[in-house]
């Protein structure tokens, strides 16, 4: 396990992406339809490329969810993919005890808070004094 | 599949080499932006206006942001490697939309008035604009003048149009020098601006945003609208560059 270099990665490679569920993606790779979505598939990559998991484990947990996410009748076209993207970094994540959902939970609210108490025009930023 | 490859990485340059350092933001007495109060704050967040906040993202968004938070808060990723990621796939989201809109406004004089005249409305009639309401203004590039983005106190971006913001453009420096030294910072992106052109920078906020209507160059008469969509960058429309015909273009003349 060791860690990738500090530069980080080059586009993630083609191999890698295919062991997943397939993920929305053109001839050229994957897509996002929103910045939150590419901040997720960078956490996974990021992540398993320190070695806090495998690729493989990911892809095992994200099919996971998919497949929960069918048996519990949700339509299968794609368009919560990276719903459950998100939804298997956090059970991975409480899992390796990266984290707990507590945690998570408690800075979501932070966030959400940040954003109800920052006026426009400012970086939200989570307070830290308080 | 091994999680162990390194591939250490040489990302381009851009911007990034001078982003070291210049934390100080810009005083914004320069900017051209219909900035309200809301930019004049230096002082901390810690103050509640209650009329006045930002909407808060769907909760999904918050999520991951609560994840990354709570693992660059312990010190197992740090935000720099995730942009790294990010950027690669910068063009990913929404690349062509905006393209789509400045090449209709250079083939059609009356979408072009309508643009500049209600930037929001006219995006919204080709159907990009996002679920978050923000207000869309389109500054035009003319031989006398050149407009330049940027969002000096967060990074503001109209993601819907023109996709996932660079990290240069969310860097420090960036933000701070677009407007202290614009011209220096456009001739960094190997844009020279002559002297007699003037530069103004427009500051994005959460209820507005900016896009640039590049020129059309010369020698592009002949191309059909969607060719033109094909030749409109995405630094263009934040300001960063022009938009150059392309090389041996269909006239294969030089005018």
């Amino acid at each position: 396990m060791t860690s990738a270099g500090r530069g980080g990665a080059e586009r993630v490679d083609a191999e890698r992406l295919a062991a997943l569920p397939p993920l929305p993606a053109d001839e050229d790779g994957p897509v996002f339809e929103a910045p939150w979505q590419a901040q997720a598939f960078a956490l996974a990559v990021r992540l398993s490329e320190i070695g806090y998991f495998t690729w493989k484990e990911w892809a095992g947990t994200l099919a996971d969810e998919l497949a929960a996410a069918e048996a519990r009748g949700e339509p299968d076209d794609g368009s919560r993919y990276y719903h459950h993207w998100v939804a298997a970094l956090e059970r991975l994540v409480v899992d390796r005890r990266l984290s707990s959902s507590a945690a998570l939970d408690d800075c979501r609210e932070a966030w959400a808070d940040a954003y109800r108490h920052t006026p426009h025009g400012q970086p939200v930023e989570l307070g830290r004094a308080d | 599949m091994d999680e162990s490859e390194g591939r250490p990485v040489d990302r381009r340059g851009f911007i990034k080499d001078a982003a070291v350092g210049a934390a100080a933001f810009a005083a914004p007495g320069k900017l051209m932006a219909d900035q309200t109060e809301s930019h004049d704050h230096s002082h901390g967040h810690d103050h509640d206006h209650d009329h006045d906040h930002q909407d808060v993202p769907p909760d999904i968004a918050l999520r991951v942001r609560a994840l990354e938070s709570v693992l660059v808060e312990k010190g197992m990723v740090t935000s720099a490697a995730l942009d790294v990621i990010v950027d690669t796939y910068e063009n990913r989201i929404g690349p062509r939309n905006g393209a789509e809109v400045v090449a209709k406004a250079w083939v059609d004089p009356a979408y072009r008035e309508r643009l500049l005249a209600d930037g929001t409305a006219a995006i919204g009639e080709l159907g990009h604009l996002g679920g978050q309401g923000e207000h869309m203004k389109v500054v035009e590039n003319t031989p006398e003048v050149h407009n330049l983005v940027v969002c000096t106190l967060c990074s503001c971006y109209p993601w819907p149009t023109l996709g996932l913001p660079p990290a240069w453009y969310k860097s420090s420096a960036y933000r701070a020098r677009a407007v202290i030294e614009p011209r220096t910072v456009l001739s960094e992106f190997g844009l020279d601006v002559p002297e007699d052109v003037e530069v103004r920078v427009w500051d994005s906020t959460a209820e507005i945003r900016y896009l640039v209507l590049p020129e059309r160059p010369a020698g592009t008469e002949d191309m059909s609208q969607e060719e033109l969509a094909g030749i409109v960058s995405r630094d263009s429309m934040i300001g960063v560059a022009r938009v150059e015909a392309p090389a041996g273009g269909p006239s294969g003349g030089d005018q």
